[in-house]
């Protein structure tokens, strides 16, 4: 690992102020990504300031909403009461990622700026333009069977990786930031990562110096029929091949609200917008689910060795909103599933 | 261990470098000489580079302290002191920014029981307890530790009294080369703190029921147990011995010796 300054900020302001002031410098929450990019000579900060012990780890009522603080962990998040009776999607979706160890260090802030997972972007004898613009897009001819099936450019064809987002992105979540000299602003969640277009070396909007204070999650009625589904190489402790947020609100058995987002297909959370128009109004059935899958799918671009990717976002957009209509119940819904598929 | 006094024959030059380094301890050495843990506090407080260039005077000194200099960091670059606790006593050292909690625990304080599986998070091996919760020591940088209280393998039994986890992966047998089972231990025995609380898991049947003192099934250890990898396959066995612990039933012991005894 390359020598970096460390520092503690005793303020927000002071962190900001440093991190603003210096192009090489990050703010370092639970260090599971960065550190990890550091030893692999990934990122190279010259100076880290550690931000984790800042007094951002509220998790409180804010209007008929939730705001949950940058610096708190994902598994203090996941294990909220608040979060726990009112975005059991977001607990579902946090707790699917990682492990124990890692939820206990990770921290929300963190998690919403992690890396992608491209394997070209890990090696630094490859080329990549995310980790080095101009070097060229190793994956794209490459070995892409875990890269997007939406969204992506010539330049860059990486899925992001966190599972949370995924959820927040479902959840119409807005992210709280401070910039230098007490500049605030709120990003929608659907602004706050980015498509990689041309300059995948950016993964989402904040600007060098930004802080991200809070995650705002505003009131919503999704609570009863959420679900996290999580398809992965192996049933725990492994990246979403493909993941789905999905939430209903019903009258009866008719769909009156619906939220479905996709981990593990682009470059950001993406949100299945298509099948979500499709399904409002409709019944709540296997048919009308799969239809609105196959609407979504329709759109997919899959790459040489991802093509499984648009079958299997298809029947997890289906097995999630019937997890979801089962009240998120873990259990009924493997047993059913393994059935079905 | 019994502190071996050394009466203090320090040149002027030598007098004043230990001074600066180590002013609280200044008096007690004058009066009752210098200790093995003055050395260990020196090394800490400089680092092996440092107390070259400012102490070649009482390099005489330094040499019969052999055993701990192999524990000094050969070259540190943005030092950081920090003061926590291992295993209950307090440490202070000065490490490079870039060292890491595991690095720190094996190298400079000679708790080898945390091991280094991959050093990229991906295995649990380096699990430790930090402030009551489990984390990778691979991934924590030590500069973090300031004033937190870190718990690894060796801080668990009381004397010559196993944990009861230690003693149950002993009696369940959970595993075989022992590499992992440092990290599983750990990680094992901040779990059973984590179900106390009613924490739940991706295969939590219901998220929105907050029942304390959660009931593990074997489904529900497994899923949250999969941050600590066994490439010799002790699974069964791990299960077996957290299920003893967790429940208030003994598990049965599936091996026994070869005459039959258990
Ligand atoms: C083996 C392994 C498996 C994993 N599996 C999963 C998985 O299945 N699903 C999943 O979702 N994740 C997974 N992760 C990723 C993990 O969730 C992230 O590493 C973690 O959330 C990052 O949080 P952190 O606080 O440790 O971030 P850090 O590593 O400290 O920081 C990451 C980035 O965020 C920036 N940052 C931190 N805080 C702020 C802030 N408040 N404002 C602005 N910028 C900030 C830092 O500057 C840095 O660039 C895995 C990680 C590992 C190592
Ligand atoms: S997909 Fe993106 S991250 Fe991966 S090699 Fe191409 S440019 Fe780099
Ligand atoms: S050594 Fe830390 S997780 Fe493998
Ligand atoms: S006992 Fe060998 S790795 Fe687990």
């Amino acid at each position: 690992m390359r020598p970096f300054k460390y520092s503690t900020a005793p303020d927000p302001a002071t962190a900001i102020g440093l991190v603003s002031a210096n192009p090489t410098a990050k703010y370092l929450g639970g260090g599971t990504n960065l550190v990890d990019l550091m030893k692999e000579d990934v990122m190279r900060p010259a100076e880290l300031v550690d931000v984790s012990r800042l007094k951002y780890a509220k998790i409180e009522k804010k209007g008929s909403g939730v705001s949950i603080g940058a610096t708190a962990t994902n598994a203090f998040t996941a294990n909220d009461d608040l979060i726990r009776e009112n975005y059991p999607l977001l607990a579902m979706a946090i707790l699917a990622g990682a492990s124990a160890q890692i939820r206990n260090m990770a921290t929300n802030g963190g998690n919403l700026n992690q890396r992608t997972r491209c394997s070209y972007f890990y090696d630094v004898n490859m080329p990549c333009n995310k980790r080095e613009p101009g070097t060229g897009c190793g994956a794209l001819h490459g070995v892409n069977k875990n890269h997007a099936i939406f969204g992506w450019s010539e330049k860059c064809v990486a899925t992001y990786p966190s599972d949370m987002a995924v959820a927040l992105a479902a959840l119409n979540a807005v992210v709280q930031v401070e910039g230098v000299n007490n500049t605030k602003r709120s990003i929608p969640f659907a602004d706050f990562h980015r498509l990689p277009g041309d300059h995948p070396e950016l993964d989402n909007n904040l600007k060098q110096g930004e802080f991200i204070t809070s995650i705002d999650l505003p009131a919503n009625k999704f609570a009863e029929k959420s679900y996290y589904l999580k398809i992965r190489e192996r049933s725990s402790y492994a990246f979403a091949l493909v993941s789905v947020a999905a939430a209903l609100v019903t009258d009866g058995n008719k769909i009156k609200e619906v939220r479905i987002a996709l981990g593990g297909v682009a470059h950001k959370p993406w949100r299945a917008s298509v099948a979500e128009q499709w399904l409002i109004g409709k019944h709540a059935t296997e048919a009308n689910f799969k239809a609105a899958a196959a609407a979504e799918l329709k759109n997919a671009q899959p790459l040489q060795h991802n093509k499984y990717k648009v079958a299997l976002a298809a029947k997890a957009i289906i097995r999630a909103l019937e997890g979801a209509m089962q009240g998120g119940a873990y259990g009924t819904m493997e047993a059913d599933s393994t059935s079905k598929n | 261990m019994e502190e071996q006094a050394k009466l203090p024959d320090l040149t002027e030059a030598e007098r004043k470098a230990l001074e600066e380094l180590m002013p609280d301890e200044m008096s007690e050495i004058i009066t009752s000489g210098i200790k093995r843990r003055h050395f260990l506090k020196l090394f800490a407080v400089t680092g092996a580079s440092l107390l070259a260039a400012h102490l070649l005077g009482i390099e005489q000194l330094m040499a019969r302290s052999a055993p701990i200099e192999q524990q000094a960091p050969v070259f540190i670059e943005n030092g950081i002191n920090i003061s926590f606790k291992v295993n209950g006593s307090p440490q202070h050292l000065m490490v490079d920014s870039r060292m890491t909690l595991l690095d720190t625990l094996r190298e400079r304080l000679n708790l080898t029981g945390s091991k280094k599986g991959c050093d990229h998070g991906q295995c649990g091996a380096c699990t430790v307890i930090v402030d009551d919760r489990r984390v990778l020591s691979c991934l924590t940088l030590a500069a973090t530790c300031e004033d937190k209280k870190v718990t690894t393998i060796e801080g668990l039994a009381t004397g010559n009294e196993l944990h009861p986890m230690q003693a149950s992966f002993i009696k369940h047998d959970g595993f075989q080369c022992g590499y992992c089972t440092p990290g599983q231990i750990c990680s094992a025995v901040a779990l059973m703190d984590e179900a106390k609380n009613g924490e739940a898991s991706y295969v939590t049947a219901n998220v929105r029921n907050k029942n304390k003192s959660i009931k593990l099934s074997d489904e529900e250890i497994r899923e949250r147990m999969s941050g600590n990898i066994c490439r010799c396959g002790a699974y069964p066995n791990i299960v077996d011995a957290i299920r003893e612990v967790h429940g208030d039933k003994a598990v049965a012991q599936v091996w026994q010796f070869a005459d039959g005894t258990i």
